[in-house]
């Protein structure tokens, strides 16, 4: 290939000039004009599907939040929707429901990953047959995943796979499902086996960058595996592990599928209720897409709470 | 990524191969790798061979491991009763359909927003950025409103293929994943392009295109995963049960049919994702990691 010299031009600090607008002896009016409009062209296909289906919808929902639609006719009601919406006692049930099960969810389905990902990085043998064990479970379509430990794992007679386990083991069998007690942990560890795959592989991807040369330190200066885990993988993994943790509790906040499948909706003594079914409930059966909206509304203000905190630990430390 | 021999771990090679520490190694390796494989891979067996069971034998105590008197009628009636071939062809169509749209609209904006670097580039890209940080949840209501009725268009697209493909263009993502992969392909080749005449959608086609197969290749697997695995969007847009998605039709006919049956057909649904996955892996894992900063 031949090498074509391009003239210097002044080049803005930090962003190395494109070749399309970086031609020199040419930048007439019309030329940047044109060249604007061929980078616009390139980008309205996308930006089109962002309008009409992300951000448009976004404005919209807020607005519905605060109107009622009857017989084709919108009429603005301030905060009605959100008052409506807060006096049913299922909110505060759904509230509470989402937030045991992220708070399960960030000791099962974040640490166990994190391990695991630490034990995965030192074998030497059986790597790829490993990891490709704990990725296939995110390959299975969610309502096949949940089918399965519906029927098998959690029936609450003796014959389901974890009664079946604890009865050999001569431990008390659960009813599961049937049970509220058990219905979070149930959905947490089924959840956990379903996702925990796309976690590790992220965070494998990580620890192979730590350079050896700080645990050998930290060695010679005679610290054990849990202290070397302690002061150079997790220091060393930091940023990775906050924005999985971000990850991780966005995920978990909108608990659906879980609750839809594994206990029909609302679950035992609506043990099972969630945020994300509620919005559902309401917008999709008692037709209240208003006071779905209004929850939606709710959900991105306490899901930008989070953000905001995470943003200020991660900036901290920075 | 680095990988293997030279690169020293928590632990040092030299611990781990001699003495105590090989031992140690060993029993954990052999306890790891038979402990995942009965927790991964066997609720899939469970699952497989549970299928074949009789109602009477599913409901035995303790369960039986293998099936004693199988019975391939249970996925033969998921096939036939739930009409899975139309509900796999449906998932099918749409899983195309999505990495046509997402490779075409994707691609240009990524080649636009790391190349050819219009006016206002960025904030579009922080605005798209943006859209990382809200929850699917809590758009789901507005935007299908917005599909039921699109702007100025005035068009319903329920049940319509577009409600699935439209909507997946719309991923932030994908378009950061290929505009980074861009974005490392040298400007000097560009440049060349334009010395020699070629127009921008000529340098797209025949320079950056080819260049970047493998992580089209890897956005093309995660389009079509995500139409697999997609549950709500589809169940909300898709209400006809001739448009219907596997995974929507199996939780629709689950109420009132046998749980073998249900069963059958979840592994049958199940059987795409996983054979890509295999062919796959090794780009799927690779995209992943991609996408992930460096910590």
């Amino acid at each position: 290939m031949a090498i074509t010299t391009v003239p210097e031009t002044p080049r803005k600090p930090g962003r190395p000039p494109s070749p399309y607008s970086a031609r020199p002896q040419r930048t007439s009016l019309g030329r940047k004009v044109r060249d604007n409009l061929t980078g616009h062209t390139f980008l309205i296909g996308a930006v089109l599907c962002f309008v009409v289906f992300s951000w448009y919808p976004m404005i919209r929902g807020i607005m519905m939040s605060f109107q009622r639609t009857r017989r084709g006719e919108t009429t603005w009601v301030g905060w009605d929707n959100y008052s409506r919406i807060i006096a049913d006692p299922s909110f505060w049930t759904a509230w509470q429901n989402t937030f045991y099960f992220t708070v399960l969810a960030l000791v099962l389905g974040y640490a166990v990953p994190f391990f695991v990902a630490i034990m995965l990085n030192e074998f030497r043998h059986a790597k790829g047959y490993l990891r490709i064990l704990v990725y296939l479970p995110v390959m299975l379509p969610p309502a096949s995943a949940l089918f399965l430990f519906k029927f098998y794992a959690y029936d609450p007679s003796e014959a389901g796979l974890f009664n079946a386990i604890l009865k050999a083991l001569h431990l008390p069998t659960s009813q599961w499902m049937q049970s509220p007690e058990m219905t979070m942990p149930a959905m947490v560890v089924a959840s956990t086996w379903m996702n925990m795959g796309g976690a590790v592989l992220i965070y494998l991807a990580s620890l192979q960058n730590i350079p050896g040369e700080l645990y050998e330190a930290a060695e010679l200066d005679g610290a054990g595996i849990w202290r070397r885990i302690r002061h150079v993988t997790i220091p060393q993994t930091r940023l990775i592990l906050a924005l999985l943790a971000m990850l991780q509790i966005v995920a978990t906040m909108q608990l659906f599928i879980e609750p839809l499948i594994l206990a029909n909706g609302a679950g035992a003594e609506d043990s099972a209720t969630s945020v994300a079914y509620l919005i559902y409930q309401h917008g999709f059966f008692q037709n209240d897409l208003n006071g779905a909206a209004a929850l939606g509304v709710i959900m991105l203000v306490v899901l930008a709470g989070f953000s905001a905190v995470y943003v200020r630990l991660t900036a901290k430390q920075d | 990524m680095a990988q293997d021999s030279g690169t020293r771990t928590l632990i040092s090679h030299a611990q781990l191969s001699r003495g105590r520490g090989r031992v140690i190694y060993w029993t954990l390796l052999a306890v790891v790798v038979a402990g995942f494989t009965l927790v991964f891979l066997g609720p899939l067996y469970w699952m497989v061979t549970g299928a074949l069971k009789s109602g009477q034998e599913i409901a035995q105590t303790p369960p039986t491991l293998f099936p004693k008197d199988p019975q391939p009628q249970n996925y033969i009636d998921a096939w036939n009763n739930l009409a899975l071939a139309k509900l796999l062809f449906n998932t099918f169509y749409y899983a195309v359909g999505a990495v046509l749209f997402q490779l075409v609209f994707d691609s240009a904006a990524a080649y636009s927003l790391s190349k050819l670097r219009p006016m206002f580039g960025n904030v579009i890209l922080a605005l798209m950025l943006g859209t990382l940080m809200i929850p699917a949840m809590v758009l789901i209501v507005p935007q299908y409103v917005t599909v039921l009725d699109l702007p100025i268009l005035h068009i319903n697209l329920l049940d319509s293929p577009f409600a699935i493909w439209l909507p997946m263009v719309a991923n932030a993502f994908n378009i950061f994943l290929l505009k980074r992969f861009f974005d490392s392909i040298p400007e000097e080749l560009m440049a060349a392009a334009l010395m020699d005449g070629a127009t921008p959608l000529r340098t797209l086609w025949s320079i950056i295109l080819p260049l970047s197969r493998p992580i089209l290749g890897v956005v093309s697997i995660f389009a079509v995963t995500a139409v697999w695995k997609d549950f709500l969007w589809p169940k909300l847009v898709m209400p006809s049960p001739e448009t219907r998605t596997v995974s929507v039709g199996i939780y629709t006919f689950a109420g009132g049919t046998p749980m073998n049956v249900v069963i059958a057909a979840s592994v049958i649904a199940a059987i795409p994702t996983v054979i890509i996955f295999l062919i796959f892996q090794r780009n799927i894992m690779s995209g992943l990691t991609a996408g992930s900063l460096k910590g």
